[in-house]
């Protein structure tokens, strides 16, 4: 990976909730863990060796169970918690050097967040709430709601202007929270679980319009949730935490094809394999064409099943983005490639 | 075995002697600051002085449309407006008229006081444990203490008049406005300070566009507390010398004049009624946007 793409970097993280820090903070570094720790010094391990690169541009998903301490990362990244040890680098300034004021400063230009429970302020208006990065950095009212009004009707709420957060839908609501994380023209995009409190279908429809949005304005997101179906839907790299320490950073594909360790198989172990894996994951390389039809890379397994079933002794071309071929599919890889890996088990469930 | 039966106390003569100390200790406090402190007060009092003649020399059809005028902006309760116009015309009529004015305009400016002391106090409070521990205990005390104990230092200091009452009245009244205003900025929800945080907000900002305004409800149901409370005061401020209602009643205390004694309670208590209310009605307006959720 390029390192001139990277835009934060997590170095050796440590966060430990609770007194006496230093010296539990010595007993971490030498491998306790997290129930040990709140045994021996009644401290809680928060974030275990955090090493992450987040590319410009790109979204990096970040999943855990609840407790994992995805919620704890985000948080270091803007500062709302502060670290044990360790540093965070944007763009090559140590975050955590920061003082109050060039804090305040960055948090208003560089860094906005959407959260869980949406979080809006329920006594201002839809206009000032999408405003409110804007109203505080002393932006003239009529230049901070005219922005707020663009992203009000970009996120599809023209017309709910003069209403207040508790007249809308958790779905419209949360629609609030990402204009109004988008109306500071902010680089970084911090996602708390952001769909998390959303019913499936509106879900959907708030990933569709995150990642409509993304085709078009290219922030760097960081994406912190616990259902694996939405990373894979819209990470651009997924890194799995446990306990607070790092199990797994990488690839989509990658996750599912290779998954680090026990903790990450269950993740995976329930998802439908055919409409996530792609081709490029299981293909044969080689670039000669080959008797059957031609596909892209990215195409998942069930379309290409698809397509296979017309002629199903014909292996596929795969070809890459620029249209050169890469590899080929037969039938065989196919069955293999949505087969459960021994890992995973053979018992059938669900 | 005496010490067993008999507590083991101080003898007579020190306790005297303690007694002594502090009262001459005092004494000579308010015998080398006294006039100060009456200077300090002065301004105070001049207020005081021309807000009460404001009130009794305004002629009542005036007073009347202003106070329903307010009581309309404050409670927009057609009910309310009538119910107060009846009290006013009520209290009028049984003579009760320049009283009600003098204590109308005591308890304004105590409130006045106890809102403009007590809400930077909360706020002080809200933003660290420290100082909350520190203010709570006396807030207890302000509230559990006799009233008459500490009219004692109060008189001592500054003699009878508008001014030690205007003190003993504000004593008894700030803890309600203090606490709620604690009580209100820290209730607000964090994940919406988190918002504000995460914004790059600075922490006027948070407190002034997003603590105060979110507290408000509580704070407005602490000054309606601060509002009953000085009421309540009105009759042991005319102990020491404030006019007004209260006047009456402690005439009426020692003179055994019952139906002086309940116009005069009844008017308080009517006063009562409409402050109550009417701050009520507004501080529920001003929730309004709470009330109007979907689901």
């Amino acid at each position: 990976m390029n390192s001139k793409n990277i835009l934060i970097k997590v170095n050796q993280l440590y966060k430990i909730f609770g007194d006496g820090d230093k010296n539990a903070l010595d007993l971490v570094k030498n491998g306790i863990g997290k129930d040990e720790l709140l045994e021996k010094s009644n401290c809680v391990l928060g974030l275990n060796n955090i090493n992450l690169n987040i590319d410009k541009g790109k979204i990096q998903v970040v999943m855990g169970l609840s407790g994992s301490g995805k919620s704890t990362l985000i948080r270091h990244l803007n500062r709302l918690i502060e670290p044990t040890s360790g540093e965070i680098l944007f763009n090559d300034t140590n975050i955590l050097n920061l003082t109050s004021k060039e804090l305040i400063q960055f948090r208003q230009n560089n860094m906005s967040m959407v959260f869980q429970k949406f979080a809006l302020f329920p006594h201002k208006t839809i206009l000032q709430n999408v405003g409110y990065g804007l109203a505080i950095q002393n932006i003239s009212k009529d230049e901070w709601s005219e922005k707020a009004q663009k992203w009000i009707k970009r996120v599809g709420l023209d017309g709910y202007e003069t209403y207040y957060p508790g007249q809308l839908s958790g779905g419209m609501q949360q629609r609030v929270g990402l204009a109004r994380a988008l109306a500071t023209d902010a680089e970084i995009l911090l996602m708390d679980e952001a769909f998390s409190a959303l019913d499936p279908l509106i879900r959907s429809e708030m990933q569709n319009i995150l990642l409509d949005l993304q085709s078009e304005l290219h922030k760097t997101i960081i994406f912190i949730t616990h259902d694996l179906d939405e990373a894979l839907k819209i990470g651009d790299r997924i890194a799995i935490l446990r306990d607070g320490s790092m199990v797994q950073d990488s690839d989509p594909q990658e996750i599912i094809m290779n998954p680090a360790d026990e903790y990450v198989s269950d993740f995976i172990k329930d998802i439908n394999r055919a409409r996530v894996i792609q081709a490029k994951s299981i293909m044969t390389p080689t670039n000669t064409k080959s008797s059957g039809a031609t596909v892209k890379e990215d195409m998942v397994l069930e379309d290409i099943l698809q397509i296979m079933s017309d002629a199903p002794s014909k292996p596929v071309t795969i070809e890459n983005s620029k249209g050169k071929v890469t590899g080929k599919i037969e039938m065989v890889n196919l069955i293999e490639g949505m087969k459960r890996p021994k890992s995973l088990g053979t018992n059938i469930t669900g | 075995m005496d010490w067993f039966f008999n507590f083991p106390d101080m003898s007579r003569s020190d306790l005297r002697e303690f007694k002594k100390t502090v009262d001459f200790a005092f004494t000579d406090f308010s015998r080398t600051y006294g006039q100060a402190i009456e200077e300090f007060f002065e301004p105070l009092l001049m207020f005081l002085v021309w807000f009460e003649k404001l009130f009794i020399n305004t002629p009542w059809p005036i007073i009347i449309f202003s106070i329903l005028l307010l009581a309309w902006i404050g409670s927009r309760s057609i009910l309310i407006v009538v119910g107060t116009f009846l009290s006013f015309m009520l209290i009028g009529y049984f003579g009760m008229w320049e009283d009600t004015m003098s204590t109308l305009a005591i308890i304004l400016v105590a409130t006045f006081l106890c809102i403009a002391i007590g809400i930077p106090l909360g706020i002080a409070m809200a933003r660290s444990n420290k100082v909350q521990a520190a203010i709570v205990p006396v807030l207890d005390v302000m509230q559990t203490i006799p009233s008459f104990v500490y009219l004692i230092p109060v008189v001592m200091l500054l003699g009878i008049g508008k001014v030690p009452g205007l003190i003993a009245v504000c004593i008894y009244a700030i803890p309600p406005i203090v606490r709620l205003t604690n009580l209100g900025i820290r209730l607000v929800d964090k994940d919406v300070l988190e918002a504000a945080d995460s914004f790059g907000a600075n922490y006027w900002q948070k407190l002034l566009g997003v603590q105060m305004p979110l507290a408000l409800p509580t704070i407005f149901a602490g000054v309606n507390q601060t509002i009953m409370m000085a009421l309540a005061m009105v009759v042991i401020a005319s102990m020491i010398g404030v006019k007004g209602l209260g006047l009456p009643v402690l005439r009426a205390i020692s003179n055994q004049y019952l139906a002086l004694g309940l116009m005069n309670g009844l008017a308080i208590v009517i006063l009562a009624i409409i402050f109550d209310r009417v701050t009520q009605k507004f501080g529920l307006r001003m929730q309004k946007y709470r009330n109007e959720g979907k689901d």
